[in-house]
C-alpha cells in the first residue's frame, strides 16, 4: 500500500554496528510516513541514533534491515547508480558549519561543486548564473564568492552548506542539527531561512536537534527516540500539550523557561543513558522510569496509537495518563 | 561598596593585543556580586563574557591579553595589586571556577580522586590521607560513589565529568564558584541534573555564583540578578523579573525575539539583523548602533553609559524601549 502523499515512508529500519562488545543497536525498528512538504522533528538526546536514522535513510550508512520508501518507490536496496541520481532528489545538512566544508575551496567553487558532479549545466556561465542565484537565495551578498570559509562566521558558513543542499533542487532535506553550533541571534536567521525555503520549494524536511524549542518551532510532527527506538509521536503542537511517555514528560520539563511567571515542576530522570549494546529485549527506558514494572523489564513496548494521530511505546500508558 | 559585597569589579577594560589589530574584549565593564546572590551573565559568543571570567581570576592569557585598567575587589581587596603568589592562593580558595566543556578539562592521565585531592593539598595543609578522605567526600556530595575515586576521566559520562570538575571546584569552600557555561555541552536531562545539584550546593555551602551562558532560560531558573554584555560592555542589568519583564534594550529585545518559545505560537521569529562588530573594530558611538532598529542620531557618534531606571535595573541606551514595548 503506497500512499502518494507521502514523500517518505520508514518501515521497520534497523541499524545495528558491530562493535567489539557487541551489536550496538543505534536505530531499532523505528516505522514513520512524512506527507511531502511537511517537516518531521527527530528530538532526542546525544546517542540516541537521531543522526544514524537520518543518515541511514540517506543510505550514508547501509542498513541492518527494513524499508526506505521515497516518494512512492522502494529505495531500499538501490544500486550505487541509482543512488548516484537519487541523490539529487535527497539531501542533507550538516551540523558542524566549521568541519562539514572544504576549506580550501571558495564560496563558488563549494556551492557550484554539487553542479558540476551531477553535470548538470552546459556552460560556465551558466554554472555562475546558477550559483549567482543559490547565493542569492540563502542571503550570501555576492562579494563572498571569492572568500574561503575560515573568513566567515558561522552562521554564514551554515548558508554556505545549505546552499550546498538546494542548489540540485532536491524534494527532501535531512537536516542534521543545523542550526546547534549557531548563537541564538545568527540560529533564528538561518530556521526563517529554512522555513521560507520550504514554503516557497515545497520542501520535506527531518530536522534532527536535541533542541526542544526550535524542534517545536519548525515541525509539523514530532518523533521522540531514546536509544535507538521512538518513544512518542505526534503532531508538535499536541506534543507539546500533552505528553504520554515518561521520558518525553521528563524531556519536556528540564528545558529551562523564559517565561519567569509559569515555572512548570522539573521532573529529574534518575541516573544517565545506559548502553546499547545488546541491549534486552524490553523497554529502552526502564532502568530509569519510575513507574517501571515487571513486564516493561521483559516485554518491548510497540508504538501504538493511544489518541487519533499520537503514538506512544509505553506499556502502562493508558492506566497512568487516564486514557 | 556595602557590606554585603563579596565581589566588586570597576571599569574592567581588557584588550588583547594581537600582530594586526588590537581586540577590545571588555570595555568599561561593573558591576558587583553580593555575598549568596547568583548572577547570570548572558551574551553571544565574543561578548566578552569568558574574558570578563577570567579576569578576576587573573588568568586572561597574557600574551596576547592584559587587563589594561580597572579594579576587581574581592572581599575588600584589589586582586590586581596582589603577587603572583597570593593570587594563586585565592584562585580555588575564595574564587573557583568550572569551565564549559568538561571534556578537555580533566587531566586524561590521572585519576579523578588524584585530581581533586591536589587541589585540596594545594590550598591546605593536610596529609594525603585526609586530602583522599576529602576527594571521597566531595564526590559523595556531587553524587558520585566515593569508590570510583580511583578511576580515569575517560570512564565517565560529560555529565559525570562535570560533576567531578564541580567537586573539584568546590573542594575549597570557595565564596563564590564561577561557572563558564557549565552545561552547554550537556543534554536537557543532564542540564537539569547539574543545574539541580550547583544550585542545591549553592544554598548549603552559602557561594555566590556568577554563571555564565548564553541560555536566557538558564538564568531564569538559577539566577537572582542578570547581566545582559553585547561586544565588551553590559547593556542591560538587573534583577531577573525587571530585565524579564520589562526589557529596555533593543538587543536584550532581540536575543528574546530569536529564541523559539515554548508557551507562544509564533510562525516566525524575529533575529536581529546583521552580525556582532568586529572587536578590533568597534564602532565610535554604541557598539549595537548599525543593528539596532531603536537608533537615533547621538548612537552613532557617543557611547551610552549603563544608567539606573530604577528599581534596581540598569540600562546602557539613549532611546530604550518605551514600557510593555
Amino acid at each position: 500500500m503506497e500512499n502518494n502523499n507521502y514523500m517518505l515512508s520508514v518501515k521497520n529500519l534497523k541499524k545495528y554496528f558491530n562493535t567489539p562488545g557487541g551489536k550496538l543497536h543505534a536505530v531499532d525498528d523505528v516505522t514513520f510516513d512524512i506527507p511531502k512538504g511537511t517537516t518531521l522533528g527527530v528530538v532526542g538526546e546525544s546517542g540516541c541514533g537521531k543522526s544514524t536514522l537520518g543518515r541511514t535513510i540517506l543510505h550514508l550508512h547501509p542498513k541492518t534491515s527494513g524499508q526506505i520508501i521515497f516518494n512512492g518507490r522502494d529505495i531500499s536496496d538501490v544500486s550505487k547508480a541509482e543512488l548516484h541520481e537519487l541523490r539529487k532528489e535527497m539531501q542533507i545538512i550538516f551540523q558542524d558549519p566549521f568541519s562539514s566544508i572544504d576549506p580550501r575551496m571558495s564560496v563558488k567553487q563549494l556551492i557550484a561543486e554539487p553542479l558540476k558532479i551531477y553535470k548538470l549545466c552546459k556552460s560556465k556561465e551558466e554554472i555562475e548564473e546558477k550559483v549567482r542565484e543559490t547565493m542569492d537565495t540563502v542571503g550570501l551578498a555576492s562579494r563572498l564568492a571569492d572568500s574561503y570559509a575560515h573568513e566567515l562566521d558561522g552562521g554564514r558558513r551554515q548558508r554556505i552548506g545549505i546552499g550546498r543542499a538546494i542548489i540540485l533542487n532536491p524534494s527532501f532535506i535531512v537536516c542534521d542539527e543545523p542550526v546547534s553550533a549557531l548563537d541564538v541571534s545568527i540560529q533564528a536567521q538561518v530556521l526563517n531561512l529554512m522555513m521560507d525555503l520550504q514554503e516557497q520549494r515545497n520542501l520535506t524536511y527531518i530536522f534532527i536537534t536535541h533542541n526542544l524549542s526550535v524542534v517545536k518551532h519548525i515541525s509539523n510532527d514530532i518523533m521522540v527516540m531514546y536509544l535507538g527506538t521512538a518513544v512518542e509521536k505526534a503532531d508538535s503542537a499536541e506534543l507539546f500539550r500533552h505528553q504520554y511517555h515518561p521520558y518525553t514528560k521528563a524531556l519536556i520539563s528540564a528545558i529551562p523557561r523564559v517565561d519567569i511567571d509559569n515555572k512548570s515542576e522539573r521532573i529529574l530522570i534518575k541516573g544517565e543513558i545506559t548502553s546499547p549494546i545488546e541491549p534486552p529485549n524490553a523497554c529502552r527506558f526502564a532502568p530509569r522510569c519510575e513507574y517501571a514494572t515487571e513486564r516493561c523489564h521483559n516485554e518491548f513496548p510497540q508504538l501504538e496509537e493511544v489518541e487519533p494521530g499520537h503514538f506512544v511505546a509505553c506499556h502502562r500508558v493508558r492506566e497512568l495518563n487516564n486514557l | 561598596m556595602g557590606e554585603n559585597t563579596l565581589l566588586s569589579v570597576e571599569d574592567l577594560v581588557v584588550k588583547y593585543f594581537l600582530r594586526t589589530a588590537t581586540c577590545e574584549a571588555v570595555n568599561g565593564v561593573s558591576f558587583t556580586i553580593d555575598k549568596g546572590e547568583r548572577v547570570g551573565l548572558v551574551g553571544e559568543t565574543g561578548a566578552g563574557k569568558t574574558t570578563t571570567a577570567l579576569s578576576i581570576l587573573d588568568l586572561v592569557p597574557n600574551p596576547p591579553g592584559r587587563i589594561v585598567s580597572g579594579k576587581i575587589i574581592l572581599n575588600g581587596e584589589d586582586i590586581r595589586t596582589k603577587s603572583v603568589a597570593e593570587v594563586r592562593k585565592i584562585r580555588g580558595n575564595d574564587v573557583a571556577m568550572i569551565f564549559q566543556d568538561p571534556m578537555t578539562s580533566l587531566n586524561p592521565v590521572m585519576t579523578v580522586g588524584d585530581q581533586i585531592m591536589e587541589v585540596v593539598r594545594l590550598h591546605n595543609d593536610v596529609s594525603k590521607f585526609e586530602a583522599m578522605d576529602k576527594a571521597k567526600e566531595m564526590l559523595e556530595l556531587v553524587g558520585i560513589p566515593g569508590e570510583r575515586y580511583l578511576e580515569y576521566p575517560h570512564q565517565f559520562s560529560g555529565g559525570m565529568k562535570q560533576r567531578v570538575l564541580i567537586a573539584m571546584a568546590l573542594a575549597c569552600n570557595p565564596k563564590l564558584l564561577i561557572a563558564d557555561e557549565p552545561t552547554s555541552a550537556l543534554d536537557v536531562t543532564i542540564q537539569a541534573q547539574v543545574l539541580d545539584l550547583i544550585n542545591g550546593l549553592r544554598e548549603r555551602l552559602g557561594m555566590s555564583l556568577l554563571l555564565i551562558t548564553h541560555d536566557l532560560g538558564v538564568v531564569a531558573e538559577t539566577c537572582d540578578r542578570v547581566m545582559i554584555m553585547y561586544a565588551g560592555s553590559i547593556v542591560e542589568s538587573g534583577t531577573i523579573r525587571a530585565v524579564y519583564k520589562n526589557i529596555k534594550h533593543p538587543y536584550t529585545k532581540g536575543l528574546f525575539g530569536s529564541i523559539p518559545r515554548l508557551d507562544i505560537e509564533s510562525d516566525r521569529l524575529e533575529p536581529i539583523k546583521g552580525m556582532m562588530p568586529d572587536p578590533s573594530n568597534l564602532p565610535e558611538g554604541c557598539a549595537f548602533c548599525e543593528r539596532c532598529p531603536n537608533a537615533i542620531e547621538k548612537c552613532k557618534t557617543e557611547r551610552p553609559k549603563l544608567e539606573d531606571i530604577g528599581d534596581g535595573h540598569f540600562v546602557a541606551c539613549f532611546n530604550p524601549l518605551k514600557e510593555g514595548a
